[in-house]
């Protein structure tokens, strides 16, 4: 049958386009990062590695961010300390990557691609319970935070794992009822139909995107989002200057750099549902499936695989920009104090968001 | 039906094989004999000689996190379902959802006031 087989085939390319997309895109914001930090701080960053043998005018560090640290981190010796559990030392890292990289199945990157009789949904698995999955496996990474600080056998490991644990569990029950107010925007819970659903336009001229509706629902689940990957301004389960690293500290070589990876995979997941949920996914404003439907009832036709490569850009540069808001959120602002962490997500973000829950139910009710 | 998962399944198989040849690299590509000794294979503990064993006992505060969080992210749960259906349901689906969150605010308004949410 080799209808089945082409099938598999198309699936398969799909999951390895979408794995290498995370990949490369946490990559990529290692380097962003790297540059975009010296940038903020008014240093130079990464500027020693270089292929040319420093014949080029201008260093952009990206031979030592993406090559030179990435080999140097994969011929490390592999220590694991005394007194450390061998097996669930391994576990931890690879827990803490695998769930958020395998998150990205259900989000969808493009519309449909058509070729000859042949239709492809642009998205790995097109769940009809997409942001269940989503938050399913998001918060499996729990268990990498824990089981690497716990298999450490380290003070600071447990430390960190113990306050990890507890602001990931804390600020999860915010993100879950944020994403209430939008699942009763869209009616539905399949993150296709949530994208396409916002290809309408407002008034005829505003993209009818989910930030539009659920304005309260996006700043607390960008809120929690952050949160959820552990970085500065809610970085104490890491927090360098007071637990080395926290729950990575007896960690070296490719191991730790799978921890980094996780933080930045996180950022990419965080982002691509944020586009996804509220401003659009893929959706470029006023181009429907045949071309450009601009204001005034004028339409131009667009090749259709010009439309899916603009939606394919479309989607990627959200998903960026989105990153690179939270990395200058991560080298702007200080860090919390613990008991201010805990507040912000308790007292502050899981009351809003039920407030945000019925507001919304009160304007669906009215509306109708 | 069950076809949607085909991709998940794809997605769960060659994502375990990258991240598992990521994690594992350093065993495979590092540095081959290995030496051990008491001192490289020591905790760190900024220097010193680690003081007994790292497990140890830790604040209560955290367990009673992790009970709130029980709590709260079934009810949370809970509210999937309805939230999807909510326009079928109209003005009582809303009234219903409105008792049942001032049941879960009352819960979290006790467990504020008894203090189950304060940091020493």
């Amino acid at each position: 049958m080799p209808a089945v087989w082409l099938d598999l085939g198309i699936a398969a390319a799909k999951t390895l386009l979408v794995l290498l997309m995370v990949l490369n895109l946490s990559a990529i914001l290692l380097w962003v990062e790297r540059k975009g930090s010296a940038l903020i701080q008014d240093r130079i960053g990464a500027n020693r590695a270089n292929i040319l043998g420093g014949l080029l005018p201008f260093n952009l560090g990206i031979v030592n961010t993406l090559i030179a640290d990435p080999i140097k981190m994969f011929t490390k010796e592999d220590v694991v300390p005394a007194g450390a559990d061998k097996v669930l030392h391994f576990l931890g890292p690879f827990l803490a990557v695998f769930p958020v990289v395998v998150t990205f199945a259900a989000i969808p990157f493009g519309d449909v691609l058509v070729i000859g009789d042949r239709t492809i949904d642009l998205q790995v698995a097109g769940l009809n319970v997409g942001i269940l999955y989503v938050l399913a496996m998001s918060s499996l990474a729990v268990y990498g935070v824990v089981l690497g600080g716990w298999a450490s056998n380290s003070r600071w490991a447990l430390l960190g794992a113990i306050r990890g644990s507890a602001q990931m569990i804390s600020y999860e029950i915010a993100m879950g009822l944020a994403l209430i107010g939008a699942i009763m925007t869209f009616g539905t819970l399949d993150l296709q139909e949530i994208a396409r659903a916002q290809g309408a336009h407002v008034l005829g001229v505003i993209p009818a995107w989910g930030i539009l509706y659920q304005p309260l629902g996006f700043l607390i689940f960008l809120v929690a989002g952050v949160a959820e990957t552990k970085r500065v301004p809610f970085d104490l389960p890491e927090g360098e200057s007071e637990l080395i690293s926290g729950y990575f500290t007896e960690y070296s070589g490719s191991k730790q750099a799978a921890f980094m990876l996780s933080d930045f995979a996180e950022i990419v997941v965080v982002s691509g549902l944020a586009t996804t949920l509220f401003f659009g996914g893929w959706q470029v404003p006023f181009l429907g499936r045949e071309g450009w439907n601009l204001p005034g009832g004028v339409t131009l036709a667009m090749p259709h695989l010009a439309v899916v490569a603009l939606q394919l850009v479309s989607f990627t540069v959200k998903v960026f920009a989105l990153c690179c808001l939270q990395i200058l959120v991560r080298w702007s602002l200080p860090r919390y104090r613990y008991d201010q962490l805990m507040d912000l997500g308790w007292k502050r973000l899981l009351p809003l968001a039920l407030v945000n829950v019925l507001v919304t139910g009160l304007v669906i009710v009215l509306a109708s | 039906m069950l076809d949607q998962y085909v991709g998940v399944l794809l997605t769960f198989a060659l994502g375990a094989v990258i991240v598992g040849g990521m994690v594992s690299g350093s065993m495979l590509l590092g540095m081959r004999r290995r030496q051990h000794y008491a001192v490289k294979d020591e905790v760190f503990e900024c220097g010193n000689a680690p003081s007994g064993p790292a497990r140890g006992r830790f604040s209560v505060h955290f367990y009673l996190v992790a009970i709130l969080f029980i709590v709260f992210d079934v009810e949370v749960v809970f509210m999937y379902p309805w939230a999807l259906v909510f326009r079928a349901l109209g003005v009582p689906g809303l009234i219903e959802m409105v008792i049942f969150i001032a049941v879960l605010a009352i819960g979290l308004a006790y467990a504020w006031r008894r203090g189950a949410l304060a940091w020493y």
